[in-house]
């Protein structure tokens, strides 16, 4: 018997409380009639209607989500071949500085990162933009995508790749028609890691943007610093509701999957 | 080692040489240079054209001036020390949030954990700018907090909370609360529950079994989470610069202003390098603790 | 069908002297930084054959294997395949297929799929690799799984699947890196059989690797039995069994009495060890390379020890002792009689009748005997 007490349930309340009423607050008062955002004066969409007609916030979600989608895939291709140099690659020169390079960027301060990397840029002549943005997205979320797929790698049963091998693929062959089906739902969580740290980032963007480009925590951060807006909180509720769906869903789905997979485990056991 | 191998560790491997170890070159060299005010604003740079002689002109004009600069300006050893200090206290209060929750979760029964799992994760997701900008809404003088507070009678003048740095302690906890649960409860969750029966069968009471069995094993992930907090909590810039206003003073914000406001690029640089010596510390001992934990799985 | 009971002059090409080997291993050693885990080995492996590598974990034999399918190279000697050097030929070039421990099924594919996997990469026209995963399927009873996941099917099904898709390829020779570890018991023993079967149908030559001496005894045309990266001694199953040529396989492989003591040749490939103060010497047949008033080691199976209550004098080896123990297995009965100096033999009957009592009990005096050739005085 699990040992379920009022401790614990109480601990779970207060604490997923702690982590939802802040978000709540903010969907519920997306939808305040008033400027003023802490006083409650009705229902109201209207800053729904405000923030789609506000073109700077539009042009900036459009760069953000073309810097997002570019660099995630690049970082996934990136990535993917750097968790399998890791996990399969044995030994080579330099090894120990590549794995050092692919953990030091996940516990860098953004700060220095953002800052190395526009005084690269600048130090090769390079135009800040959209262009740079990417380079440094890819670069900090390829080692993202690399934790996520090498983990699934170690996961899986190596023999299978030998399988393969032994079966007549080549090294490559092999990669393409069982490494990647298997480690695939990792490789499309890392895409996904990519795609919202991109989405998120604000300290490396603000340093490798330049004035040509501006990308959506840019916008919300320069407008916050001014206090709450109505307008930031509709936008911020989007942005809520898009993730909980996508983050929902997906657990649904992978639910289902390990749902289906154990009764056909059971049942092909009861039918031998 | 044949040419498809050779390229499928060459490309990342160039990638991360280029933009990863390259820029920190260049952080080093401009600490170690004078601030001018051309573009870039700095000497010297390096002129490769010149040969020997450019080079021996470039290592000439490095010298360590922006690092004693920072220990002439008592602003930056204590912009040092309060982000040590942020860091550390707001460690505390997560694993004192978070231990609680993960221990709840791994208690819970098997068939919600999934869910708690998820609900744990999904703030994970979503922006962390926007988790940050929540609080705005909650702390500020005419707050909900606030609001709330005196609507119950509690307080009669609104709680400066906000722009201190009891606001950047809710806010770290807030938004590094899913980096101290998940790991404490891998721990909690694979514990052999039958550890308890047995420490209890042998004369412990729940309470004593919980500190002379649980936590010892659960510690692993305790040391994982404090670090994951900690580490990147040093060198936060969002929460300090949007809860915790002009009085409180973490080294990010002042990189970042050094950098933006004065443009003072080569202190900014010496400021980035000293930061980094000091992550090292805290980072090693993580890398060691993960290791461990490796080898005891294994 | 026992290999016991193969007829040995029909099938026996390791005691041709024109028949060439399919596999050489010359003065193979493999080392994985300071750890040596193949000695210097030679081996030669017949067409045909079904050749059992039987040794305790960690004995190389299955680096022994993964060097065959080419997951492993030689550090240093050469391992020929068909008269070809092997060496630099990756695993995808190699006629040899390999059926893994955890069988390695591909999880994305169906049961067909998988059979099909490896006759897509040859140069097989296509309607021809459908003819022949049905024959697959056939040979290993699978036609109406064909559809199915790895995942839906059971674990001995998911064995014959991983044998299917190591055959479908008609590889000179197939690996089998304990192939039936991860069966149940009364599953295994089905299974042997089925394996032997398959063995002859296809006459392929097959290369066991497993740590069950049972298992390697019942499939095995012949043993080789294996220690700290050496191969001990390669013989028949029999031969293995009755003629060890050392301590070390004698004691792995079944049960065995050991008693320790110095030796002296006689005649007639007989020999004697003096082994206790006042204790009569032992007869028994003389072991290779033992060498005369050296340290030596009397072996004797158990079922090959009398026990009675009265003296027997129609032997030479006999021995008084006190029964310390009785292990009663249903078929067998096995004693431990304690005897003069402590030591325990242990002595085992056939149970051929349904006793209401047994005829020895716990502390009875008995006397255990044996012949001059049922055990073996061996060097060492």
């Amino acid at each position: 018997m699990r040992r379920f007490s009022w401790f614990n349930a109480t601990a779970l309340t207060l604490g997923f409380a702690f982590l939802y009423v802040p978000m709540l607050i903010l969907i519920v008062y997306s939808f305040n009639e008033s400027r003023l955002v802490t006083v409650w004066a009705g229902f109201s969409t209207r800053w729904y209607g405000e923030l789609f007609q506000d073109q700077a916030f539009l042009d900036a979600a459009w760069v953000t989500l073309r810097v997002a989608f570019v660099s995630s895939t690049l970082a996934t291709v990136l990535g993917t071949m750097a968790a399998y140099v890791l996990v399969r690659g044995g030994k080579f020169l330099g090894r120990t500085l590549f794995s050092g390079m692919i953990y030091a960027p996940l516990v860098m301060p953004e700060v220095i990162t953002g800052l190395s990397l526009l005084l690269l840029f600048i130090s090769i002549g390079l135009d800040r933009g959209i262009f740079t943005i990417i380079l440094a997205h890819t670069t900090f979320s390829m080692c993202y995508v690399s934790v996520v797929v090498s983990s699934r790698l170690v996961g899986f049963d190596r023999s299978v790749e030998e399988a393969a091998l032994d079966l007549g693929c080549t090294p490559f062959d092999a990669f393409r028609s069982v490494t990647l089906p298997l480690i695939a739902p990792a490789v499309i969580a890392g895409w996904l890691l990519a795609f919202t740290l991109s989405l998120d980032d604000l300290v490396i963007a603000s340093f490798t943007a330049g004035p040509s480009a501006t990308t959506l925590p840019i916008k919300i951060f320069s407008s916050v610093r001014l206090g709450v807006s109505p307008e930031i909180n509709a936008l911020s509720t989007i942005l809520i509701l898009l993730v909980t769906i996508g983050v929902i869903s997906a657990s649904l789905v992978s639910k289902r999957r390990i749902v289906q997979q154990k009764r056909d485990e059971q049942m092909a056991e009861q039918a031998a | 080692m044949n040419l498809a191998r050779r390229t499928l560790i060459g490309i990342p491997y160039l990638w991360l040489l280029l933009l990863f170890l390259v820029p920190f070159g260049i952080i080093l060299k401009i600490s170690l240079s004078d601030v001018t005010l051309a573009i870039p604003p700095y000497t010297p740079t390096l002129d490769l054209t010149e040969g020997w002689s450019g080079i021996r002109a470039f290592l000439r004009g490095l010298d360590w001036e922006n690092y004693v600069f920072l220990t002439e300006d008592d602003l930056y050893w204590k912009a040092y020390l309060s982000s040590l200090k942020i860091a550390l206290i707001s460690t505390f209060f997560t694993l004192c949030v978070g231990y609680p929750i993960a221990y709840g979760m791994a208690r819970a029964a098997p068939e919600w954990r999934p869910t708690l799992m998820m609900l744990v994760i999904l703030p994970f997701w979503t922006s962390f700018l926007i988790r940050v900008y929540a609080w705005i809404g909650i702390l500020s003088s005419e707050g909900y907090l606030n609001q709330f507070l005196q609507w119950i009678g509690l307080i009669s003048e609104p709680l400066q909370i906000m722009n201190t740095p009891t606001a950047v302690y809710i806010g770290i906890v807030y938004t590094y609360l899913p980096f101290m649960i998940l790991p404490i409860y891998a721990t909690l969750d694979r514990m052999d529950e039958s550890l308890l029966e047995a420490a209890e069968d042998l004369g412990c009471s729940r309470l004593s079994a919980f500190w002379m069995v649980t936590f010892p094993l659960s510690r692993s992930g305790i040391i994982a989470g404090c670090f994951l907090v900690f580490i990147p909590a040093i060198g936060e810039f969002v929460i300090p610069s949007l809860l915790g206003g002009s009085s409180t003073l973490m080294i990010g914000k002042v990189l970042w202003e050094e950098f933006f406001s004065n443009r003072d690029w080569p202190v900014a640089s010496a400021v980035a390098i000293i930061l980094l010596l000091i992550l090292v510390i805290p980072i090693i001992l993580f890398q060691k603790n993960q290791e461990k934990e490796q080898e005891a799985d294994a | 069908m026992k290999p016991a009971v193969k007829p040995a002059a029909v099938f026996a090409p390791w005691e041709d002297e024109n028949e060439t080997p399919l596999i050489r291993f010359d003065g193979v050693t493999k080392r994985f930084g300071d750890f040596t885990a193949i000695d210097n080995v030679d081996l030669s492996i017949h067409r045909k054959e079904f050749y059992a590598l039987l040794g305790p974990s960690g004995c190389g034999k299955t680096t022994l294997m993964r060097m065959l399918a080419g997951f492993e190279a030689p550090s240093e000697g050469t391992i020929t395949i068909g008269g070809q050097d092997m060496k630099g030929i990756p695993p995808n070039r190699r006629e040899v297929n390999m059926m893994f421990q955890s069988y390695a099924l591909f999880p994305h594919l169906s049961v067909w799929d998988n059979i099909a996997f490896g006759l897509r990469r040859s140069d097989m026209p296509k309607d021809q690799i459908g003819e022949r995963v049905k024959e697959m399927l056939r040979l290993t009873r699978l036609e109406q799984f064909a559809r199915r996941k790895p995942h839906q099917i059971s674990g001995g099904q998911r064995q014959r699947v991983a044998l299917a898709r190591a055959l479908a390829k008609a590889p000179k020779l197939l690996l089998l890196d304990e192939p039936l570890g991860a069966l149940d018991a009364k599953l295994r023993q089905d299974t042997q059989f089925e394996l032997m079967d398959i063995q002859e149908k296809t006459e392929t030559t097959f290369v066991i690797v497993t740590h069950d001496q049972e298992e390697a005894m019942t499939v095995a045309s012949r043993v080789a039995v294996m220690d700290n990266g050496k191969v001990i001694q390669v013989d028949t199953p029999p031969r293995i069994y009755e003629n060890p040529k050392s301590v070390y396989v004698a004691d792995f492989i079944g049960d065995v009495n050991l008693i320790e003591g110095r030796a002296t040749l006689k005649d007639a490939g007989l020999a004697s060890l003096t082994w206790a103060e006042g204790a009569p010497e032992i007869i028994a047949t003389a072991g290779e390379g033992l060498v005369n008033g050296a340290k030596a080691t009397f072996a004797v199976r158990p079922e090959k020890v009398a026990i009675s209550a009265e003296r027997p004098d129609d032997r030479n080896n006999v021995v008084h002792g006190r029964i310390h123990d009785i292990a009663y297995l249903g078929n067998l009965s096995t004693y431990h009689v304690e005897i003069a100096g402590g030591q325990i033999i242990k002595a085992q009957t056939a149970n051929n009748r349904r006793l209401s009592r047994r005829s020895f009990t716990w502390e009875d005096e008995v006397w255990l005997s044996w012949t001059d050739t049922a055990g073996l005085v061996l060097a060492g």
